[in-house]
């Protein structure tokens, strides 16, 4: 677990989609309710555009 | 959220009550941010907010938290600064509640030159009450009362709040949140009325009913109009219709009126002696 | 004169009564008949290191004395008339959060811009219930330059000691009269401050439901980082929808001052003893009910005067009890029976109750209430 770069707190996603539509690698998706999931760890560059833009501060980038 | 974030705020307060996709987490954050980045004494720290979705912020942070009347945040806020100087105050508010109701808070306060970090959430419409149209809701935009397309003006709000007399005025985005960290950050250290005007968006009761798409295509629409400053000083005018400026729009520090006051005191003690 | 004896104004009187309470802060915005008092606060209040603003409005003046009361100052405003209809939503404010701050109400004949120089008592049901809501209130009425000075003290001290706004609620007659007055030294004033936690930050409540249904208020500032919402909130101050909770946070609000009630309520009783008519009258015209009385006593009639001081809450055990040994009542008032209405629901059971009501911009004179009482009798 603790080698993924993102830290995620799934109980306050509101399937808002902010995270992935902007993620630019496409690391992270929607699940089949929109809510986040780190579907493609690997191709994660720790931007942070995900972090900092969720306006309900699920994700926590590992630095 | 980072530790360090998270000590300014109330976690067990979240998740908060905004609609999904609100800008206002993504700008609250951002003034978590810069307060973390800058050196000021977090208990002597006040957070002051009218009523509306945005002055629901406060709730969520762990300070000396003030929600007040519709309008009158900055109002209940000079007197917080007033009677103690030594406090930072911090005023969060929204596009109705400070430029609506509170229009002639907003212009006084300014005028004043009181040390307040007022940090305006504009996302273009009255959105705790479904929906209704806003003095910086623009021309033509559909609201719950304007369904034929809003047939007033808008007001320009760093061009209000300049004449008006504040000291340091800028614009952020909830795109733009880097930038809008160093506005609220160079906010802090202005000592006078600083005003950032901090682009919001409400998917619910704006975006839907004008037809934007959802949350992530209403941050793109803030990252495709806005030109920071900078940039728009080469650009040719024809360049930026349709545009907004980002970035540190005015700067011109004069004396503050807290500091003014407790100038007045030293006087007429030393005239007493 | 005596070296101390003054002759000043009962506005100067109300001014210097709260800066010897405490009152370091004052906001407000002009307009007659209050103005005297925002004047003479602007001049004092900067030598004794308080502030004095004149904010853009009394919407703002309202709420720019809440915001100074938490951060630990005794605050104070001053208005009439259309100013004090302009402050109601900011009040209510100051009851929901029970933040403690002082408005005299200098009265003026309205509605409207009515009389600005005219004196009136139409604006007492307006500090029972003139914001939204239920919500419990203090409101002391002075009918003397003297009592203007003791009296703001005191409502200074009740507005501390009980977390809550409080009236003055002068009237013009009150107001701008001039009269000689010995004020008290400050050894002599008894001041009170509010509580403050003394408990860790983390177990900090300040809504708690405590014994004394006061709980202890925080300055800003001080650590202990507390949430202040004019929206119902338990008792750690932050919202609550909860069925159970409001009940519980709105029953201790009615409930503080009832069981304070001994300390809030003020009277003064005149001749009562044997009074067979009891005159019930406050502020200015209690002045012309006093000299009525003692006119009728000199012709055989034994009259007596009930003066209500504090007004809100409305000191009715003792009312009725005097209602139950007199044959008439009767209520002089400078409006059209504001307080005669709650005067009749207390004493209609016990004996006849009657007003006297004028509203055309001149005082009720003792002679028109001598002839009253001699048509009632
Ligand atoms: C005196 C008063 N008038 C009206 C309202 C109703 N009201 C609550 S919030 C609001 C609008 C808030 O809009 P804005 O300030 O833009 O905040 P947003 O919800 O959009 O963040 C209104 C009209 C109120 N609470 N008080
Ligand atoms: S940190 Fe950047 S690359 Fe990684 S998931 Fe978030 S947005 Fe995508
Ligand atoms: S931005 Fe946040 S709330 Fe929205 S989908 Fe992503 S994780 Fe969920
Ligand atoms: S109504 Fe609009 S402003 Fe209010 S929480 Fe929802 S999205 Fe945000
Ligand atoms: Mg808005």
């Amino acid at each position: 677990m603790s080698s993924l770069p993102l830290d995620i707190n799934y109980k306050y996603c509101k399937a808002c989609g902010i995270c992935y539509d902007l993620c630019p690698k496409k690391a992270v998706s929607g699940d089949d309710q929109g809510k986040i999931v780190l579907r493609n760890p690997q191709l994660c560059v720790k931007c942070g555009i995900c972090e900092s833009h969720c306006p309900d501060y699920v994700i926590f980038l590992r630095r | 959220m980072r530790p360090e974030l998270q000590k300014l705020f109330r976690m067990e307060k979240l998740p908060h009550i905004w609609c999904p996709g609100c800008g206002h987490g993504i700008i609250t954050r951002a003034i978590g941010e810069a307060i973390a980045e800058s050196d000021i004494n977090l208990d002597k720290t006040v957070i002051v907010s009218g009523i509306g979705c945005s002055s629901r912020a406060p709730g969520y942070m762990n300070f000396d938290t003030l929600h007040t009347l519709h309008g009158r945040a900055l109002a209940f806020a000079t007197g917080v600064k007033l009677a103690n100087p030594e406090l930072n105050v911090f005023v969060i508010t929204g596009d109705g509640d400070a430029t609506a109701i509170g229009g002639n808070h907003f212009i006084h306060a300014a005028r004043r030159n009181i040390d307040l970090n007022v940090i305006l959430f504009n996302n273009n419409i009255y959105g705790m009450t479904g929906g209704q149209y806003s003095p910086l809701t623009p021309t033509g935009k559909m609201a719950s009362t304007s369904p034929y397309g809003n047939p007033e003006n808008n007001f320009d709000i760093p061009a209000l709040a300049i004449a008006a007399g504040a000291s340091y005025v800028a614009r952020g985005t909830a795109f733009h949140d880097k930038l809008l960290i160093e506005c609220i950050k160079e906010g802090i250290k202005n000592k006078g009325f600083s005003l950032i005007e901090a682009m919001s968006m409400c998917p619910t009761s704006y975006g839907r009913r004008n037809k934007m798409g959802n949350a992530a295509d209403m941050l793109n629409d803030l990252k495709r109009i806005a030109v920071n400053i900078n940039v728009a000083k080469k650009l040719p005018p024809e360049k930026l219709e349709g545009k907004f400026l980002i970035g540190k729009l005015h700067h011109k520090p004069y004396p503050e009126f807290t500091q003014e006051y407790d100038k007045l005191i030293l006087k007429l003690q030393k005239g007493a002696e | 004169m005596s070296p101390k004896a003054r002759l000043i104004q009962g506005n100067r009187a109300c001014a210097e009564g709260a800066i010897a309470a405490g009152v370091r802060f004052f906001a407000g915005y002009p307009i007659t008949p209050s103005t005297e008092i925002a004047e003479i606060m602007s001049e004092e209040l900067p030598k004794l290191s308080g502030k004095f603003i004149q904010m853009e409005d009394e919407i703002a003046s309202m709420s720019c004395i809440i915001g100074a009361s938490l951060t630990g100052k005794k605050v104070l405003t001053a208005s009439s008339g259309p100013g004090i209809s302009l402050k109601q939503e900011a009040i209510g404010y100051a009851c929901m959060t029970e933040t403690p701050c002082v408005i005299v109400n200098v009265q003026r004949l309205g509605p409207s811009t009515g009389g600005p120089t005219s004196s009136a008592q139409g604006d007492i049901m307006q500090a029972r219930w003139g914001t939204h809501g239920d919500h419990p209130i203090i409101a002391l009425c002075p009918s003397s330059v003297y009592e203007c000075f003791t009296l703001t003290i005191t409502a200074v001290n009740f507005a501390e000691k009980y977390r809550t706004p409080v009236y003055v609620m002068l009237d013009e007659i009150v107001g701008h009269m001039r009269e000689k007055v010995v004020l008290p030294d400050a050894d002599e004033i008894e001041v009170i401050d509010r509580k403050r936690p003394t408990c860790p930050p983390e177990e900090y409540k300040p809504y708690q439901i405590g014994e004394s249904l006061i709980p202890a208020m925080a300055d800003y500032g001080t650590g202990y980082k507390w949430h202040v919402t004019g929206l119902f909130h338990d008792e750690t101050g932050f919202p609550s929808g909860n069925p159970q909770v409001i009940d519980a946070q709105f029953k201790r609000l009615m409930a503080k001052f009832k069981k304070y009630e001994d300390e809030i309520l003020l009277w003064e009783e005149t001749e009562t003893k044997d009074a067979e008519i009891l005159l019930v009258a406050y502020g200015s015209t209690a002045r012309s009910a006093l000299e009525a009385v003692n006119i009728l006593r000199t012709e055989g009639i034994k009259a007596g005067l009930f003066r209500p001081i504090t007004i809100w809450p409305f000191p009715e055990k003792v009312l009725k009890t005097l209602a139950g040994k007199v044959k008439k009542i009767i209520v002089p008032e400078m409006n059209y029976g504001q307080l005669f209405l709650e005067v009749e629901r207390v004493c209609k059971d016990k004996t006849q109750v009657s007003g006297l009501f004028k509203v055309d911009s001149l005082p009720i004179a003792p002679d028109e209430i001598t002839a009253k009482v001699r048509e009632v009798l």
